[in-house]
């Protein structure tokens, strides 16, 4: 079974052997509203944990996406860079942002579970 | 300074809204169907704007108000009809604008409609230069409220029969429960409507009426995303201090007969009207979908920075990333290649017309 962790940056990343896919989580796209904007990674780069991986843009303003894990960006989603309001609709499943093959497995460990995330979520948002 | 509410507040928690502050006012920036949907509502359909946190500065006195109020700001006030609005500029000695705003002429007076963040300030400046010979009074008793897009006239027809003669840049006086109130039409969206000036016991029943016969509640971020689509200044960002109506690329709200004459800021004017400016507004489409918002450098295709973002957003109407600025007026022509600066990358764009989005008023006269 994969296992889904969260960020404090509300980055959602699921493991599937030494494949990560990361996306934003639904949290994530409330706060930002209506997103018109997404932009991913290349393809072959190298991406180290929490550096800058991508941006997302709502109508109101730009933020970063940070990658909680390092790796090498071996796909991403053109999806929701031809429709970002994909985002906005299913965050956590097909609009996924980009995957990595991952370098450290241990650096999953700091990451929150689904509860620890909601609790972190509902405090910082309130 | 403790944070203002305005007499909608509870209206604005019972419909969803995410409050924001802006200008010391506690503000919706959206409800909950969010900022496209509110944008396209407006656009399809009608949309209500809470702008109570907006200065009503009524102004009243002798005969020789408009005289002496044409000494402050350019417009013909002196050949103002009762009821008709003009759009203007309060400015400083050097031509910059202090804020713009809408003088309409009253049965007894003058009414000015004035920025929220700029009111208090316009207002001391105002009395001051009138040298308290006329009755000042910034109004904190009525709420206002914008009622835009083409169902507008429908929707407030209903509830208060007989404002769709009105005709734009219009006012008049009309009842609604037995209380006077007094509606305008014009607006801040590009669209037909309306703003109703109107007493705050009132206003929660009035808009819920306006609600019922099937408009509703827009918040900041739509109004924003409409008026940059329809080319419209925000002050503060696309205006300010620095900068001149001329520069702005409002010259048509200066009417030709007050070139000539004094007000404040005349004489900058005057050598901008006959020798040019330096700078200049204008609308900016990027060729990509990436978003170039305020501040954001603006370069030649030599790599020289020749100006500014002062807004940009994505525009929900027509769908594109959508801008306006400043840049050095000899690159101000229409289809003129830039690049703006966005995340150290050099993005090409294009000057264009504004607006963006195709004007939609009733026309009373024409002077746009």
């Amino acid at each position: 079974m994969s296992e889904v962790k969260y960020s404090k940056e509300h980055e959602w990343i699921k493991l599937d052997g030494d494949e990560a896919t990361i996306g934003i989580t639904k949290h994530a796209t409330e706060m930002l509203g209506d997103i018109v904007f997404a932009e991913l990674p290349e393809k072959g780069s190298n991406v180290d944990k929490d550096g800058t991986a991508g941006v997302v843009e709502s109508t109101k303003a730009a933020s970063d996406v940070y990658t909680p894990v390092s790796g090498e960006v071996i796909d991403t989603n053109q999806m929701i860079v031809d429709d970002p309001s994909k985002i906005n609709e299913d965050p956590e499943e097909s609009a996924w942002f980009f995957k990595l093959k991952i370098k450290d497995k241990s650096e999953m460990d700091s990451l929150m579970s689904k509860e620890e995330y909601e609790k972190f979520a509902k405090e910082t948002s309130a | 300074m403790s944070i203002k509410k305005t007499s909608l507040n509870n209206l604005h928690i019972k419909y969803g809204a995410k409050l924001v502050e802006f200008a010391g006012y506690q503000m919706p920036i959206q409800y909950k169907d969010g900022i496209i949907q509110e944008h396209k509502y407006t656009r399809s359909h009608s949309g209500i704007f809470d702008v109570s946190h907006m200065g009503q500065l009524f102004i009243s006195g002798s005969d020789d108000l408009a005289i002496d109020l044409e000494k402050i700001f350019p417009a013909d006030l002196k050949k103002l009809k009762i009821n008709q609005s003009k759009y203007s500029f309060l400015m400083n000695n050097k031509g910059g604008i202090q804020d713009d705003l809408i003088i309409t002429k009253t049965s007894d007076g003058f009414l000015i409609i004035l920025n929220a963040a700029c009111k208090y300030n316009d207002y001391e400046v105002i009395k001051s230069k009138l040298d308290n010979q006329y009755k000042l009074n910034l109004d904190d008793s009525l709420s206002l409220i914008a009622l835009q897009g083409p169902e507008a006239k429908n929707v407030l027809n209903k509830v208060i029969p007989g404002c769709d003669s009105l005709k734009f840049m219009n006012g008049n006086n009309y009842v609604y429960k037995n209380e006077k109130v007094y509606i305008t039409r014009s607006g801040y969206t590009g669209e037909d409507g309306f703003e109703i000036s109107i007493k705050h016991s009132d206003v929660e029943t009035f808009v819920e009426s306006l609600i019922e016969n099937g408009s509703k509640l827009i918040g900041l971020g739509a109004r924003d995303t409409l008026r940059m689509e329809a080319g419209l200044c925000l002050y503060g960002n696309d205006l300010d201090n620095d900068t001149s109506p001329i520069e702005a690329n409002l010259k048509w709200a200066i009417p030709k007969s007050r070139i000539e004459t004094e007000f404040v800021g005349s004489e900058v004017l005057k050598n901008q009207f006959q020798s040019g400016v330096k700078k200049l507004r204008v609308g900016i489409k990027p060729d990509s979908k990436v978003i170039a918002r305020g501040n954001t450098k603006i370069y030649n295709d030599k790599n020289q920075e020749i100006g500014k973002v002062t807004s940009g957003t994505f525009g929900p109407s027509v769908e594109h990333p959508i801008a306006m600025g400043y840049v050095d007026n000899s690159y101000s022509t229409v289809n003129t290649k830039i690049f703006l600066e966005v995340r150290g990358k050099k993005i090409p764009a294009n000057i264009c017309n504004l607006p963006f989005y195709k004007k939609n008023y009733v026309k009373g006269e024409i002077n746009v």
